[in-house]
């Protein structure tokens, strides 16, 4: 099934590439759109919006989602902040720098035109979110408040608290419900989908699984949009929500999708550090933090002295040391690869060593415990709860973790993957990010997907495709039900000795230490090989208990462990085909004298986007080489 | 620090929304005081999947007390002992050795049980459905600095933004009653300029869907504010009487 890759990019200056798209567009008429039904796949920020805005359209929209309600994904837990070029805090700030240092901070290994697209929209986000009651932060006045985040000299990111990602959700779910009771969207939770069903090359329904009663649904539309998130918890231990998985996105594959990028994931560098082997997950502290606490490790190698009795000349503020422009406000990647090589060299602190401090008591002399309070109070709340230890009187301590995916199914300038008719938003797609993504930007790039760019890109699929006739009823649906029934049914009757959660745990250490922070040609191919070990004997030795037919947690995890164990494979993989150093992709063979990424421009300028051959056969990359018109590759110096 | 303890649990098990659900003892050894409650329940299931035994099942996604979708009654308190903490956040260093934990889902007419610990909370959605938002569409925004919100209105209804969702102000509240959280999202809207043109017909359609539901009404306990996770203060409630009147009598 092969499809060239062609970016679809309109013409144009990059800054009128988007105008001219609009202009060109074929239009669904207004009375013409309720004659359309189609499918959204996740209510995060990416669905949410898009389901509320395509239904306000007059389209028919059936959303779809694992947890009892919409407003519970994932995006609800994004802490900090949300980036837009308003330039309020008249500091610089221009959609140009937002692009610039968007396509910079990605370690220019993203796609310019969606790049630019991104940061001009990004000011009406702001707006519509205010519209719809977002309580954003307020300076005295009355006006929005703005803070910095990592990769960027400008204020620039707009918060409510330290729970943004809630309350856009929020506005975006209220949206959603007004639509619900119009009847224009029809809302199904509790779903998971199971397969994507594609009719004559087109990809027209989904196949879902009732998680409550365990029946199997055909559904069918004009489209689908598959606004499902990201894969982090392949690595078991993440920030990750534990219903996050990559199924539907791994389904679409396998049909046909090409998925980019796998390697590209980022470890945040301020999280929790892991307490026990019954960790679930790991929390995160979020970015904004590093606004107003310094990192750092005590400068003598073992030293465990208690925080408070080592003096200052005997802290070293690596983040400061190192980068004095941009000091602890350094991208993630910097961050967190800066963090382990403390830990490596014998300075971590903490009972079990790999953990490093994160300290307010400089911002607390300097502007007092209320304003702190303010700004991070229940940050500081959390980290106590889960610690015990109170972050106003002992620094944080603080360990990278796996947060966020760059790589995901390809997409074309209209956010359409390789399956025609199959589209892809929010996280669930590779395109804006490229190798590492700044803080404060996936909230502006799923409400971006979702408010002002899937709305025009899919009027003009819609409007510009014949779509033949077809229902349930039709051999495409039987086949996905089935193939999905037969899966679940082979799940349960294994009756092994090992359970789904031992298999996760297995995974993600194989993940973290081949395919993690730091990557080596040999411990990618040990991963490729281990990998494969354990999915055969996950299929052969895993025990599910219960049936399909009630709510049944352990079979749902099941299914997504899978999948996890076949992207796996593919993840390690493309980090071995990508001989350099870019953003959160690091290999070890690769690096400048500093230890710094190096990247090689002139070979892999390039998205590598995978196509699924086949059950147990090697997958074929093919290349979208990125060309830089309005950009200079230089190399990414936060010093 | 990290002390070794053995914990006792009484859980509710119910097999589906027609059974009847009867309390089972279980004991969990080598608890690690930094473990999380709901890590707790997965040792727990690791131990029944290992000898035969149908798992507990509980709701729960983020595990950091921002989604909202867990919720254990723990010895008679919704989300246990720790205030302005979701039960995902309780960690066993709250508790000692030898401790016995009576765990149950949420018990509400309007909440039916699905199975074990997890409740069906739909209800909630449907008060939203009702009027819990702005009537806004896509593109239609003006620039989001023209509308001026003193700090203290923002604070103001931020603070009732807050919720979750998680429906332990029902599950608490002697009544039953929903009041907490649909005063919340009335409280938040009413309390910015944006949610003021359409704050009559809200509250009358919010107060109307919420009994319903079947939800009981409000007679002042207060139980709700003292398990809520996020704090949420009883003037939420005040004010969506306020905002109901109002509307009703103006």
């Amino acid at each position: 099934m092969a499809h060239p890759l062609s970016a679809n990019v309109p013409d144009g200056r990059l800054q009128e590439k988007w105008d001219n798209y609009k202009n060109q567009i074929k239009l669904v008429n207004p009375a013409n759109k309720r004659k359309h039904t189609v499918i959204v796949v996740g209510t995060g920020l990416a669905g949410g919006s898009a389901a509320a805005t395509l239904a306000e359209l007059g389209y028919n929209v059936n959303s779809f989602c694992i947890q009892d309600s919409p407003r519970r994904a994932h995006s609800i837990a994004a802490q900090g902040g949300i980036n837009a070029a308003k330039n309020y805090p008249n500091d610089g700030d221009t959609v140009w720098r937002l692009f610039y240092d968007t396509i910079k901070g990605g370690d220019y290994r993203s796609r310019e035109a969606n790049v630019h697209r991104l940061a001009q929209i990004s000011n009406e986000i702001i707006d519509q979110c205010v519209a719809q009651g977002v309580p954003f932060a307020r300076e005295y006045g009355g006006h929005l408040d703005n803070r910095s985040f990592g990769g960027a000299q400008v204020s620039r990111t707009f918060y409510a608290r330290g729970q943004t990602g809630q309350q856009l959700l929020l506005g975006a779910y209220q949206a959603m419900c007004r639509q619900i009771s119009t009847g224009q969207i029809i809302m199904f939770e509790r779903r998971e989908m199971l397969d994507l069903v594609v009719i004559d090359g087109y990809a027209r329904g989904i196949i879902t699984r009732d998680l409550v009663t365990g029946k199997i649904e055909r559904h069918i539309a004009d489209a689908v949009l598959l606004c499902t998130g990201g894969y982090g918890n392949v690595y078991y231990l993440s920030t990750n929500a534990k219903n996050s998985n990559v199924t539907a996105a791994w389904r679409c594959h396998r049909k046909g999708a090409y998925f980019a990028n796998p390697a590209f994931t980022q470890i945040h560098p301020t999280c929790i550090p892991v307490s026990g082997d019954y960790q679930s997950k790991l929390t995160l502290m979020s970015e904004s933090l590093r606004n107003d606490g310094r990192v750092w490790v005590p400068k003598k190698v073992g030293d465990s002295r208690l925080p408070q009795d080592i003096p200052d000349d005997e802290r070293d503020y690596y983040l400061e040391r190192r980068y004095p422009s941009f000091g602890n406000l350094v991208p993630r990647d910097v961050a967190s690869r800066n963090a382990k090589y403390a830990c490596d060299e014998g300075r971590g602190v903490g009972e079990t060593k790999l953990a490093v401090y994160l300290d307010f008591r400089e911002s607390i002399d300097r502007l007092g415990k209320n304003k702190i309070s303010e700004r991070y109070g229940n940050l500081f709340e959390m980290y106590e709860r889960i610690t015990g230890e109170n972050p106003y009187e002992v620094p944080m301590r603080i360990y990278p973790a796996v947060h966020y995916t760059m790589g995901g199914l390809w997409v074309d300038y209209e956010l359409q993957s390789t399956i025609p008719g199959l589209f892809v938003l929010g996280e669930a797609n590779f395109s804006d990010h490229g190798a590492n993504r700044l803080g404060a930007s996936a909230l502006m790039q799923g409400l971006a997907d979702g408010y002002f760019v899937i709305p025009y890109t899919l009027g003009n699929y819609i409007a510009s495709t014949k779509l033949t006739d077809a229902d349930t009823s039709h051999a495409a649906f039987v086949e996905a039900e089935t193939a999905a029934t037969e899966k679940l049914d082979r799940l349960l009757s294994i009756q092994g000795t090992k359970t789904v959660t031992e298999y996760h745990r297995d995974l993600g250490r194989i993940m973290w230490d081949n395919v993690g922070m730091s990557r080596t040609a040999e411990g990618l191919e040990t991963a490729v090989g281990l990998i494969s070990t354990l999915r055969e004997e996950f299929w052969e030795n895993v025990r599910i208990p219960g049936e399909k037919t009630h709510y049944n947690k352990n079979l749902e995890f099941a299914g997504r462990v899978a999948d996890f164990l076949e992207l796996g494979e593919l993840m390690a993989r493309d980090a071995l085909m990508r001989n350099e150093s870019a953003g959160g992709h690091f290999r070890e063979e690769y690096q400048t004298e500093d230890g710094e990424a190096q990247r090689n421009d002139e070979d892999f300028a390039f998205v590598g986007a995978w196509e699924y051959t086949g059950q147990n056969q090697d997958p074929k990359v093919h290349q979208e080489y990125l060309d830089f018109e309005n950009v200079q590759l230089t190399t990414r110096s936060y010093k | 620090m990290s002390d070794s303890m053995t914990i006792h649990l009484r859980v509710w098990r119910q097999a589906g929304p027609e059974s009847k659900g009867k309390f089972v003892n279980y004991t969990v050894a080598d608890v690690n005081s930094h473990m999380s409650f709901l890590e707790l329940l997965d040792v727990l299931n690791e131990q029944l999947i290992h000898a035969g035994d149908d798992p507990v099942e509980f709701d729960h996604d983020c595990r950091e007390g921002i989604c909202g979708a867990c919720g254990v009654v723990i010895d008679g308190v919704a989300h246990g002992p720790q205030q302005r903490t979701a039960a995902c956040q309780l960690h066993m260093r709250h508790y000692q050795d030898g401790d016995m934990l009576v765990l149950e889902p949420w018990r509400a007419t309007a909440f039916p049980i699905i199975r074990d610990l997890v409740a069906d909370r739909s209800a909630l959605d449907r008060i939203v459905a009702a009027g819990g938002y702005v009537s806004v569409d896509t593109g239609s925004a003006p620039d989001a600095n023209s509308i001026l919100i003193s700090k203290n209105e923002s604070e103001g209804a931020f603070d009732f933004a807050a919720c979750i969702g998680c429906g332990a102000c029902v599950a608490a509240c002697p009544n039953a009653s929903a009041s907490l959280f649909t005063g919340a999202k009335i409280a938040h809207l009413s309390g910015l300029p944006q949610g003021r043109p359409e704050r009559k017909e809200r509250a009358v359609a919010m107060v109307e869907q919420m009994q319903k539901e079947g939800f009981g009404d409000c007679s002042n306990h207060g139980e709700c504010e003292a398990v809520c996770p996020k704090g949420i203060s009883i003037a939420a409630i005040a004010i969506m009487r306020r905002e109901y009147m109002k509307a009703k009598l103006a």
